[in-house]
């Protein structure tokens, strides 16, 4: 299969200590797209995901082997600027963690770390931006002032993924970002992503194959630290080629 | 004889009611004595005035100013220190030997007695650093009596803030340094500031550590710089229960009082502080 890609791995091996958590990954993954990662519960899905962002560094004793390619860069060497990497590729986790602070300072604090812009005026522009394009500008604007942690969960998940829209990145990791949500909450998210898709490559690791057969189009199945198939979603869920990954989106086990 | 679920949780609540109080009366007693043989012996003469006729008569100014000295002096120099150390310990030092080692050693020295800190203190600072028997050397001797603690109270506050906070400022690009200021620290703050001032607390009330370094027997002058002796309230105290015959006891309670009295402003400030930043969250 040939098409354009934002980001490749390079027989990408990854180690928790002696414990090999990934085993010789190769995915490319396409601009402008929802690609969903699959797969049973400790195959390395999130480990995977974090590292396109590099936040497997945080946890001293990984390992890594292998090339991480963003834009046809190698960002998996010592001397990649994690700063400027962590903007171009933003992390929604899987709970809402909102700062326990105001809607405002939830945003300005990227702005302000980044040092992006100075005037406040332009800030606030930049907010209304972020806060329009997950749809919560309506919603939110008279209350900026106020306490995310009052927000409903949906509306925290929203303003987790405006958090990461206001830095202007190019690529947005998601690590089961509905988990935590009920299902009408989960399709008002599903709808928003569908829309960013537009502008930003997206990637959602998720345990739903629904949810990943209804808004992806690539998507990847990982079984024990291995990249088991990788396909476009039609082909992934309708003529699977690898016996593995049939199983697991019949529901014969996983 | 069997009781019903309802009735042991109101007995163990009964009982554990009773250890709290049975826990908190000899505090309320001790404070209540003091306050009842100490209130006579105070009066603005008393805080305000040098001691005279052989510290019979007069006040304790000298001591209550030299204390508040050491005071300082103890926070100017452990604070910075023991926070930052608590820092590098949490945030940026690698789980090695060496690591390991440090950490070791800030416990045990947590469980030093403060007269062996008084001994090395006049060894290092007093004859070896030359500051001679002052308020620096003083300072700084309490200084490194209380770091163990302020490092562990201040280690504590920051392993004690969820690492997804940490998680979320740096997946959003922040900084290492970054982080610790805006994500880290605001949530920490307020365990930081109980701990510290539970050390300074103690390097205010003690007597050995001072003992060689800084205290005075009897010193109605002020200091004129760090170089000089004072007087503190804890050696004070001693010397009249102890050095001096037919004292008044009133006089020595009322000391106590005093030195109670400055402890308790400084938790005040600290409260106080506590309930400020925590409303501004630092930001
Ligand atoms: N910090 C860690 N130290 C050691 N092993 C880890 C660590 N984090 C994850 N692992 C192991 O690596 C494997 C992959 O973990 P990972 O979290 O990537 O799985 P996952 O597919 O995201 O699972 P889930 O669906 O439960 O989130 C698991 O076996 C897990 O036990
Ligand atoms: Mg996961």
């Amino acid at each position: 299969m040939n098409y354009p890609c934002k980001i490749k791995t390079i027989n990408l091996n990854l180690f928790y200590g002696e414990f090999q958590a990934l085993k010789n990954i190769n995915i490319k993954i396409p601009p402008k797209n929802i690609t969903a990662i699959i797969g049973p519960s400790g195959c390395g899905k999130s480990t995977l995901l974090r590292c396109f962002n590099r936040m497997n560094d945080l946890i001293e004793s990984v390992r890594t082997e292998g090339k991480v390619i963003i834009d046809n860069q190698n960002i998996n060497l010592p001397e990649t600027d994690l700063i400027s990497l962590r903007r171009k590729v933003g992390m929604v986790f899987q709970r809402p963690n909102v700062f326990d602070l105001s809607v405002y300072e939830n945003l300005a604090f990227g702005v302000k770390i980044h040092r992006l812009y100075r005037s406040k005026t332009k800030i606030l522009e930049e907010i209304e931006h972020a806060l329009e394009s997950v749809g919560l500008w309506k919603e939110l604007k008279d209350k900026l002032k106020k306490n995310a942690k009052n927000l409903t969960l949906d509306q925290q998940q929203r303003l987790c993924i405006a958090r990461v829209i206001i830095l202007k990145p190019e690529i947005i990791l998601l690590d089961e970002p509905c988990s935590s949500l009920d299902p009408i909450a989960t399709l008002k998210i599903e709808e928003l992503l569908f829309q960013l898709k537009e502008k930003y490559t997206i990637v959602i690791v998720t345990h739903n194959m629904q949810q990943a057969a209804r808004i992806s189009q690539f998507c990847g199945f990982m079984l024990l630290g291995e990249l088991v198939e990788f396909d476009t979603t039609e082909k992934i869920f309708t003529y699977p080629s690898d016996t593995r990954t049939e199983n697991y989106i019949t529901g014969k086990f996983g | 004889m069997k009781f019903d679920a309802k009735t042991r949780e109101k007995l163990a609540f009964f009982i554990l009611g009773m250890i709290a109080l049975i826990i908190i009366l000899p505090i309320i007693g001790v404070i209540a004595y003091i306050i009842k043989n100490g209130a006579p012996g105070l009066s603005w003469e008393f805080l305000t005035q040098p001691p005279r006729n052989g510290m019979k008569e007069g006040g304790i100014f000298p001591a209550i100013l030299g204390t508040i000295y050491l005071i300082l002096g103890t926070m100017v120099f452990s604070l910075p220190l023991g926070i930052l150390a608590a820092i590098y310990l949490v945030e940026y030092a690698r789980e090695n030997w060496l690591t390991r080692t440090i950490k070791l050693a800030i416990i045990n020295l947590s469980g030093v007695p403060s007269i062996v800190y008084g001994l090395f203190g006049f060894a290092m600072f007093v004859i070896f650093l030359k500051f001679g028997t002052s308020i620096l050397a003083g300072s700084l001797t309490l200084a490194i009596m209380s770091l163990p603690v302020i490092i562990t109270a201040t280690k504590e506050a920051l392993e004690a803030v969820p690492k997804s906070f940490r998680e979320i400022s740096l997946s959003l690009g922040a900084t290492k340094w970054q982080t610790i200021r805006y994500c880290v620290l605001p949530y920490s703050l307020p365990g930081i500031l109980t701990g510290t001032v539970l050390a300074l607390s103690r390097a205010a009330g003690e007597t050995a550590p001072i003992l060689f370094t800084v205290a005075a027997f009897y010193l109605p002058r002020l200091p004129r710089s760090m170089f000089d002796q004072v007087m503190a309230l804890p050696y004070h105290l001693y010397v009249i229960s102890t050095q001096i015959p037919n004292m008044p006891l009133s006089l020595s309670f009322a000391t106590a009082l005093v030195l109670i009295v400055l402890v308790f402003l400084m938790n005040l400030v600290s409260i106080i502080l506590r309930a400020y930043f925590r409303k501004k969250k630092l930001w």
